[in-house]
């Protein structure tokens, strides 16, 4: 592959393979990485121990941890997550979080060790074919069998990581080079000919796209984490703020956009709020910013939008027309065709249209929100914990969460101030995701409140990384909202299922005693009249605190779009 | 509708990418009908050819993700009559039977196949063409005792000049 490469050392250092990876990493301006040790990769931990200062190794309990805690560091961050592991088990342990990182479209570099490239092919102890096992979910993956090639190799990661539609990379490294002596030189990545990170802004389409946008009575923006990740929030705001145009976020596009803004109408999609989705069908022009039309936001395509022209502002030329039919597509990164359509839009208001959103949310509040938020009686509910801990926490808190019906409600009733603070799985799905995501979100921004609020399964799947926490010491706030179920399946079983809770209840630990053999203080409350202070003593505790909330058994998550329904088949209850 | 399509995708020369391609195929759950790679006319660009039965849409979009591949510099589909393309195939009949039946000449004339190989015990036949000829040949011999037979991947050159030909 031809490469351009810039030199960022003047002289050539006699230096071993893996003492070449610790200062390429050092070359591309890296601090923190996360990993787990192992026969493979041991020249690379050896070169490690003498650039402790330097670079900072995060332990984990679990390689799974180890990705997870990179794509939290990556996400709050903004910068490349760091992944080390050995073969075999080690590298196969990433792959969860690669695949969760290439479908949310953040920035890793994966480095395994290999066994010996003599052994390549042999079925040695601990050999996995990591390269061709991580293919169909790296946006770019290689191996290296000679020392040389270690520094073009990462070179050509981290710029493939974080250019363009970014997404993690696995570069699997034979011991042999570890150890091999070579002259060592570190050129950064500037390009590979093969590969164009963003598309060229296309003016004609600009235009055509401002014009139906400018002629548009019921236009509607569906933004997703494009706009994060393509830092375009200022860009996008003002656009929002001159066109006037309601605006509607996606799972990862949460954040963007203050959740109080007055064009803020909520969350599309399977739980998302009740106008954006049944407006979504009586809109003229819809506006897709930096998102991917997935289908947990779109329902049944047969019946999604069908009235309206769309607009399809995307990176990744492979996203325009895979789900639905775009009329005008927009390629290029955003804050490039964002500043762009912000010149060439009219300054206008659509109030009436903008009132229809708020009627509907009239009625969400009436039938759905009120009860979650200010119930009068019965058990807690995850929303008015969720809502209790933003208000404590003013909203500038990071919130990571994990997959299921505590991640919908902190979703929905979270308000966020400042972007990059949504933190979630939210492609994959990946249970597991939310405490070393958490992990690695505070240590990549330590001056900023991290809350972990996770369900008890999701908890229980990577419950080990508490060690991880009680080794660095970082002061996350951890919220399980425990139902003693797997309580997504559970609400799918209740209502389309028949009432068949299969597999689906849990016989919990103690998680307070689990927390304190870690040395992390806990707490449990299941009284509202405790909620609030218990919630404050987290907050105040100067380090990592564990607060179990337990959670009304049975509640379920609305509105919904059942699976196979249309957006405005959307249902309240 | 469901048609025949050509995928052409030019790459870097880089280990595993084929295996990168082809998982973009097993992803949608669909077969592929030939495969072939070889060199192309630039240094150092190697070329797949890439046949499926599909409809349009669904090529569009395979195609769009392949050429998002780091190391895939440009993918490409035509139908069949957007290219000048051949499949070759090679038969292994038995020369007593062959000689028996007075094939050789009917092979030569009729078919415009050619002889390879001729051992005592067996010749080796060629043909290229289209894959219906491949085939009409393959059934034609069948009575004859065909001891083996293998055709190869399509190649196919598109028939308008290709905008990154030009570039590189």
């Amino acid at each position: 592959m031809e490469a351009i490469l810039k030199p960022t050392t003047d002289t050539k250092l006699h230096i071993s393979g893996a003492q070449a990876l610790i200062r390429s990493l050092l070359a591309e301006d890296i601090k923190m990485i996360f990993g787990y040790p192992g026969g493979a990769i041991m020249p690379v931990y050896d070169a490690l121990y003498d650039f402790q200062e330097e670079l900072e190794h995060v332990l984990t309990r679990h390689e799974q941890g180890a990705i997870h805690a990179a794509q939290g560091y990556a996400r709050a961050t903004g910068e490349v997550g760091v992944v080390l592991a050995t073969s075999g088990p080690g590298a196969t342990n990433l792959i969860t979080g690669i695949a969760d990182a290439m479908i949310d479209s953040t920035p890793l570099v994966c480095i395994t060790g290999q066994v010996g490239s003599s052994l390549l092919g042999s079925d040695a102890f601990q050999e996995t074919d990591i390269v061709s096992i991580s293919m169909p979910v790296t946006k770019w993956n290689c191996q290296v069998t000679k020392a040389e090639d270690i520094p073009t190799a990462l070179a050509r990661a981290f710029y493939i990581a974080k250019s363009g539609r970014p997404g993690p990379v696995l570069v699997d490294i034979t011991k042999d080079a570890q150890f091999q002596p070579f002259d060592f030189e570190y050129r950064k990545c500037l390009e590979i000919r093969s590969y164009k990170p963003a598309p060229a802004l296309d003016p004609v389409q600009v235009k055509k796209a401002a014009e139906f946008i400018n002629e548009a009575q019921k236009p509607m923006i569906l933004f997703g984490q494009g706009v994060i990740l393509g830092k375009a929030e200022e860009e996008f705001k003002l656009f929002v703020e001159k066109t006037g145009i309601p605006s509607a976020w996606t799972l990862l596009g949460l954040s963007a956009l203050p959740t109080d803004h007055p064009l803020n109408v909520g969350m599309l999609g399977m739980h998302g709020n009740y106008g954006p989705n049944k407006l979504t069908n009586e809109c003229d022009v819809l506006i897709a910013i930096g998102m991917r039309f997935d289908d947990r936001v779109t329902g049944n395509l047969e019946h999604y939008a069908k009235q309206a022209k769309v607009i399809h502002l995307d990176i990744d030329p492979a996203e325009v027309n895979k789900n639905v039919k775009v009329d005008i597509p927009v390629l290029g990164n955003c804050k490039e065709t964002l500043s762009e359509l912000l010149r060439q839009v009219r300054l206008n208001s659509h109030r009436a249209w903008l009132e229809e959103f708020r009627a509907y949310d009239k009625i969400e509040y009436d039938k759905v929100i009120a009860n979650e938020l200010k119930p009068e009686n019965g058990a807690l509910k995850m929303g008015e914990v969720v809502s209790k801990i933003n208000g404590l926490t003013k909203g500038e808190a990071i919130l990571v969460t994990d997959v299921g019906q505590h991640q919908m409600m902190a979703c929905r009733y979270t308000k966020f101030n400042q972007s990059r603070s949504n933190i979630t799985s939210g492609g994959l799905g990946t249970m597991g995701f939310c405490l070393p995501a958490a992990l690695g979100a505070k240590l990549g921004a330590p001056d900023r409140e991290v809350i972990a609020v996770v369900g008890d399964g999701g908890f229980q799947m990577t419950i080990q990384e508490l060690g991880t926490i009680f080794q660095t010491e970082a002061a996350v706030k951890i919220v399980i909202l425990n139902n003693n179920f797997l309580g997504m399946v559970r609400q799918w079983q209740q209502l389309f299922f028949d009432k068949r809770y299969s597999s689906t209840e849990l016989v919990n630990p103690d998680f307070i005693k689990i927390a304190e053999g870690y040395g992390i203080k806990g707490k449990s409350v299941s009284d509202r009249d405790d909620l609030s202070k218990s919630i404050e003593e987290m907050i105040a505790y100067d380090g990592s605190f564990l607060l179990e909330v337990k959670v009304g058994r049975e509640d379920n998550v609305f509105p919904m779009v059942p699976s196979g329904a249309s957006v405005s088949d959307i249902r309240l209850s | 509708m469901v048609k025949s399509f050509t995928i052409s995708i030019f790459t870097e020369n880089s280990i595993g990418l084929l295996h990168r391609i082809t998982s973009i195929f097993t992803k949608r759950h669909l077969s592929i009908q030939s495969l072939n790679t070889s060199e192309s006319e630039t240094e150092n660009v190697f070329r797949f050819t890439i046949v499926v039965n599909a409809e349009e849409e669904l090529v569009q979009k395979i195609v769009k993700q392949i050429e998002k591949q780091i190391e895939v510099l440009q993918a490409v589909y035509h139908l069949d009559g957007e290219t000048v393309f051949q499949e070759i195939a090679l038969y292994k009949v038995s020369t007593e039977k062959a000689s028996e039946n007075n094939l050789v000449e009917r092979l030569i004339r009729d078919n415009h196949a050619r002889i390879l190989s001729m051992e005592q015990e067996f010749m080796i036949i060629e043909k290229t063409g289209h894959k219906e000829e491949t085939q009409e040949l393959l059934e034609f011999l069948k009575p004859y005792g065909l001891i083996e037979f293998v055709r190869s991947g399509r190649v196919s050159v598109i028939r308008p000049k290709n905008e990154l030909q030009k570039e590189l």
